[in-house]
């Protein structure tokens, strides 16, 4: 949802830490909640770098889990369908552990060669 | 040529999340409770309100509308007798499916905020994208109508996760549905545990006074942490 305006944040946020060096890696951490479709992500992304240090730079998405926790019990489980209340005891006050990602980890940038000392 | 890697860790939505932040700081500064309020087009947003709007004794309630185009909504509300403020997110901003916190800041200089004690944004009609974006609320509200089926909890999680209330509407239509109350809120209680709901109908009036002294307790009392 949205992956053109997100396309155009992580290169905002990718520009920001080039610092004027091509790109050739962009290393995202997406959780399954965010609602993000990968291969539209990777679409809009191609479009939105051009002509920035982002082009032709390949997107890398690494897909968390939604990994809940429950506050009362501690009990931790994963979800494929939406169920937030504690298989363990039942109880609501659950926070997500993971999967309300949409970071970008890191990148990989060329740069020019150091002629190190011998 | 060698190849660097660069350690970034950095949430790509930062950016209306920070302006977010800001539009909180102008309305706190003003005294102003926000209330986002969100739902699927046509489940009821504007009648809910209408029921509302002006009717809050010590409240004074002020209206930000989130449209496509047009201000027929606002037109509604202004009929109420509050300051209604329109937002068109189809000049300038392209046709957005949502509003975030760039649109609704580019709104302030138009809202009264020394006169009103309560802010709804009406959000634009969409189970899906306005849930992304946080746009300076003090809570988050939606509306879930019974005409849209028992399953949307599970179809739209985080939608019906990241709201303070529900409003289940047009429950005067109940005996001509096969909707099944139980089944949706057995839905709604595995995607948002004890949530707090409202059963209500905006055309008969039914369940309306919980709303509006709901509304009152967030304008006057603590703010809850949205």
């Amino acid at each position: 949802m949205h992956e053109l305006s997100l396309s155009s944040a992580i290169v905002n946020t990718v520009q920001k830490h080039a610092a004027g060096r091509r790109v050739t890696v962009v290393n995202l951490r997406i959780g399954r909640m965010r609602q993000v479709v990968p291969a539209t992500l990777d679409f809009y992304f191609d479009f939105v770098a051009r002509d920035t240090v982002c082009e032709g730079a390949r997107l890398e998405m690494e897909i968390l889990d939604a990994r809940l926790r429950c506050t009362a019990c501690d009990h931790s489980w994963d979800i494929e369908i939406p169920a937030f209340r504690c298989p363990a005891c039942s109880g609501s006050d659950v926070e997500m552990a993971s999967g309300n990602e949409f970071e970008v980890e890191s990148i990989e940038v060329e740069e020019d060669a150091c002629i190190a000392p011998r | 040529m060698h190849r660097t890697k660069v350690k970034i860790v950095e949430e790509a939505l930062d950016a209306n999340n920070t302006i977010a932040q800001a539009n909180r700081a102008d309305f706190d500064r003003a005294g102003v409770t926000v209330v986002n309020f969100m739902s699927a087009p046509g489940a009821g947003k504007t009648t809910l309100l209408e029921r509302v709007a002006g009717d809050l004794p010590g409240v004074r309630m002020g209206v930000l509308e989130g449209d496509v185009q047009g201000s027929l909504d606002a037109d509604r509300l202004a009929a109420r007798h509050v300051p209604v403020t329109q937002l068109n997110t189809d000049p300038g901003f392209g046709g957005e499916c949502h509003l975030d916190a760039n649109m609704v800041r580019s709104a302030l200089p138009n809202l009264p905020l020394d006169g009103i004690d309560l802010l709804v944004v009406e959000n634009v009609g969409n189970l899906v994208c306005p849930a992304e974006f946080r746009i300076g609320e003090d809570v988050r509200v939606m509306v879930s109508s019974v005409t849209e089926g028992e399953d949307k909890p599970l179809k739209y999680p985080l939608m019906f996760r990241t709201c303070d209330l529900v409003l289940v509407n047009k429950i005067d239509l109940l005996p001509h549905l096969d909707y099944d109350v139980d089944k949706f809120l057995y839905h709604l209680d595995h995607v948002h545990p004890d949530v707090e709901r409202m059963m209500v109908s905006a055309r008969t009036g039914e369940g309306v006074d919980a709303w509006r002294e709901w509304l009152m307790r967030v304008a006057t009392g603590d703010r809850a942490i949205a």
